[in-house]
């Protein structure tokens, strides 16, 4: 990296600000700027016939948001919910409207700042997760760090509606 | 080179802006005296260059720009209100609208070199003593009663009065004077023409005409400004003119929407401390929980008719849209409106303006015979088309009439057996045969014309008004003309609902579709399938098992209950386990992830904070047939 960067700390070239958390056995996360607030799962109304990626419906302060399993689209073991369980309301847009949509969360670790040098892309082949859906992938003591593209996989449950790829990785 | 890209914020207050201004120019080819009026084309005009340049919109500025220019001409008295000026100041409207959607500027030019150019030859034919005219004076001209002589009245005692007002041009108009021959000395045929100083009060130039009102024809044209505002006509006052006033003010919808959101907040939150209150038997609180309920009803009603628009702020469109048809199809059309302060939620007043612009195209194109047919059924040759707007219940009806041939049953009849829509033998009602017209793929006329015709359009008319959660009827009678009659609920924020529960979860029907609710004979109950038939009433009604629809998990249990719903004209049956009750029901849309489950609606939140979905029950119907069929095949 260039050095203008490390001599400015927290520069915005030189890392982001994620939320990590834990699904599937793995760890995952997502920019804090997409980041609304974390809540307790409370009651989640069914979606009859919808996809079991936005199976469910939950109350967020007032609005109804779509509740979204990331474990679907990335192909990991579902496990139902338990006292660690969490919610991560979080501010997207979905075939370019801003929208806010609900991930669950195994369990919630801690808002942190990974540096962009330590991420890598993932291979195309022996990945174990569906390369297409992931921007990046880190390292965090001795475990990988999944970076699911968000953009990705919402914008693959639109149904067609919308613009088909927002380029905003 | 792309179009860059343009503000949405700009363009809504831009489409208001012409709007206005379009508005304003058909006003003026009837009242072309009439100075507020030019006035406030020509502010609108200001407005709507300023904002394009604040937007970075250059060439609309600078096109309007050179608009403005030539209309100042007109604001400076220099030269009169024209047919032929309105017919390229309104496609100068067309061009700006073009460039909203990022068409080309090229048209532009042409335009305001066309204009220019009117301008020119105007300023020659009036001379420059025509400028001294216009502008700061009182214009009037009056005919009086013709029996006014005959009742010992004296116009020349008029002409003395306004002179000593300082009317010193008054001339009389002579083209009432019938030949020598056919003149009765005692019948008054003269009308007279005069201008008066900008500092006489409006007041005292009627106090003129005190005495001689029966009868009485003023046009009175009020001096440039200041002055006092000429009587507006109130079916005339739409919003976009009235929000520049001091009481007014522009708030932008997102707000709106905001506010909506939060009141559906404060009503649910509100339950649930009432729920609350009623469980602790604390008297005080249970006081304190009712205070909060009644002041979020207040709430909530007062949001409601924020939202409230009236349907006039939409009709601007349909005037030019008249104007322009009337040219198109060589008929003379006359468009008038009823009801225009009938107020709805404004997402249903935009929602209706495309629909109703379908209908009034219909109604000229072939409703409206022409000139020659008219006039040899003894028609006035000016064909009449309505718009009216009125209140009935919790809904407001709006129909589009027109005193045209009306509908052809027969022909319609053979059209649909032609197109498949109905078997040969089918047996219809006059009212069933004339919905046929709203059916997809339908269409009369037998040439494609460029307006209409062409197979699509009524049955958009209905999906929309379907998709408002209305209901829309046609009324005919040959020879004497059609009316289409919509019947639309006043909001679409908040329903009343009716709660019920599929296998423990909750659901909500809008109760205006619903008709009434029966057990469901325990034979039925064991059925596996979705669609079965009930005989309710000697009437043969099939009902959807929810349960199966929905893919519940679970068994049904002993003491079903059948919903019965109505869809257009068809009636049917869902079976539910439990009716909980009916509510307010505020409306939340679903997300974008959900758009393709058509059967729900929408969702709302319950007294305890949980979510329930709201069933579309015409899509739901549609959505139980093609499932059946699908189990059959």
């Amino acid at each position: 990296m260039n050095e203008l960067s490390t001599l400015r700390p927290g520069a915005e070239t030189s890392g982001r600000d994620v939320v990590t958390f834990r699904l599937g056995g793995e760890l995952l996360a997502i920019r804090t700027a997409n980041l609304r607030e974390v809540l307790e799962p409370g009651a989640v109304t069914r979606v009859p016939n919808a996809s079991p990626f936005a199976a469910g419906l939950i109350n967020v302060r007032g609005a109804v948001v779509p509740l979204c399993d990331l474990r679907i689209p990335l192909r990991m073991p579902v496990a139902g919910a338990d006292t660690d369980t969490r919610v991560l309301v979080l501010d997207l847009e979905l075939g370019g409207v801003a929208s806010t949509v609900g991930v669950i969360a195994e369990r919630v670790h801690e808002v942190t700042r990974i540096e962009t040098a330590a991420l890598e892309e993932v291979p195309d082949v022996g990945s174990r997760w569906p390369a297409h859906l992931v921007s990046a992938v880190g390292r965090r003591g001795d475990e990988f760090l999944i970076i699911p593209d968000l953009d990705a996989i919402f914008s693959a449950h639109l149904g067609g509606a919308g613009p088909a790829s927002a380029n905003t990785a | 080179m792309s179009a860059p890209e343009i503000d949405p914020l700009f363009t809504a207050e831009a489409q208001q802006l012409v709007e206005s201004i379009e508005g304003g120019l058909l006003d003026l080819r009837a009242r072309p005296e009439d100075r507020q009026l030019v006035d406030s084309v020509f502010r609108d005009l200001h407005t709507l260059k300023g904002t394009g340049a604040m937007f970075g919109q250059s060439a609309m500025a600078q096109f309007l720009h050179d608009f403005e220019t030539t209309f100042e001409a007109v604001r400076d008295g220099a030269m009169a209100v024209t047919e032929p000026l309105i017919g390229l100041s309104l496609q100068a409207c067309d061009h700006v609208v073009s460039l909203l959607a990022g068409g080309p500027e090229e048209p532009g030019r042409r335009l305001l070199l066309a204009l220019r150019d009117h301008v020119a030859s105007a300023r020659d034919r009036e001379g420059p003593a025509g400028a001294g005219d216009g502008g700061s004076r009182w214009q009037l001209e009056f005919g009086l009663s013709a029996d006014t002589l005959v009742l010992g009245g004296h116009p020349e005692a008029i002409l003395d009065e306004l002179r000593a007002l300082g009317a010193d041009d008054i001339r009389p108009l002579l083209d009432g004077l019938p030949p020598i021959d056919a003149l009765e000395p005692e019948t008054c045929y003269l009308r007279w023409r005069a201008s008066l100083p900008e500092t006489v009060g409006e007041d005292q130039i009627r106090d003129v005409f005190l005495f001689h009102e029966d009868g009485l024809d003023l046009t009175l044209a009020g001096p440039a400004q200041p002055g006092p505002p000429a009587p507006l006509d109130e079916a005339e006052m739409v919003p976009v003119q009235a929000l520049s006033d001091g009481g007014l003010m522009r708030v932008s919808a997102v707000r709106l929407d905001e506010m909506m959101d939060r009141v559906g907040e404060l009503v649910i939150a509100e339950a649930r401390l009432a729920e609350l209150a009623a469980r602790s038997g604390d008297a005080q609180l249970v006081a304190v929980a009712e205070e909060i309920q009644r002041l979020s009803t207040g709430m909530r009603e007062t949001t409601m008719s924020i939202r409230m628009t009236p349907i006039g702020s939409i009709t601007g469109r349909f005037r030019r849209l008249v104007h322009d048809l009337t040219r198109l199809l060589g008929k003379q059309i006359v468009l008038d409106f009823e009801g225009l302060d009938t107020e709805l939620d404004k997402t249903v007043v935009e929602l209706l303006a495309d629909p109703l612009m379908h209908l009034i195209r219909n109604a000229a194109d072939h409703g409206l015979e022409d000139r020659g047919t008219r006039a040899s059924m003894g028609k006035p040759e000016q064909g009449h088309i309505r718009l009216s707007a009125r209140y009935s219940g919790a809904e407001v009806v709006i129909a589009l009439s027109d005193d045209g041939r009306g509908l052809n049953l027969e022909r319609i009849r053979a059209r649909a057996v032609e197109r498949g829509l109905i078997p040969p033998d089918a047996e219809l009602s006059e009212l069933e045969t004339r919905g046929l017209i709203l059916e997809p793929g339908f269409s009369t006329a037998a040439e494609v014309t460029e307006l209409s015709g062409r197979g699509v359009g009524m049955d958009v008319v209905r999906q929309t008004i379907d998709k408002l959660r209305g209901s829309i009827e046609i009324d005919s009678e040959p020879g004497h003309g059609t009316a289409v009659r919509m019947r639309l609920p006043l909001t679409l924020a908040i329903i009343d609902g009716l709660l019920v529960e599929v296998a423990g979860e909750r659901y909500t029907l809008p109760l205006a579709a619903v008709e009434h609710i029966i057990e469901l004979p325990e034979v039925k109950a064991r059925d596996g399938d979705a669609t079965r038939f009930l005989d309710i009433r000697d009437r043969l009604v099939p009902y959807l098992r929810m349960r199966r629809m929905f893919s519940s998990p679970g068994v049904a249990g002993p003491h079903q209950k059948v919903v019965v719903v109505t869809s257009g004209e068809l009636r049917v049956g869902l079976t539910v386990d439990r009716i909980i009750g009916s509510s307010q029901t505020v409306i939340k849309q679903l997300s974008p992830l959900h758009a393709e489950l058509k059967m729900f609606s929408g969702a709302t939140i319950l007294g305890d904070g949980s979510v329930a979905l709201i069933l579309d029950v015409p899509q739901l119907v549609a959505f139980g047939q093609a499932l059946d069929e699908r189990h059959v095949a």
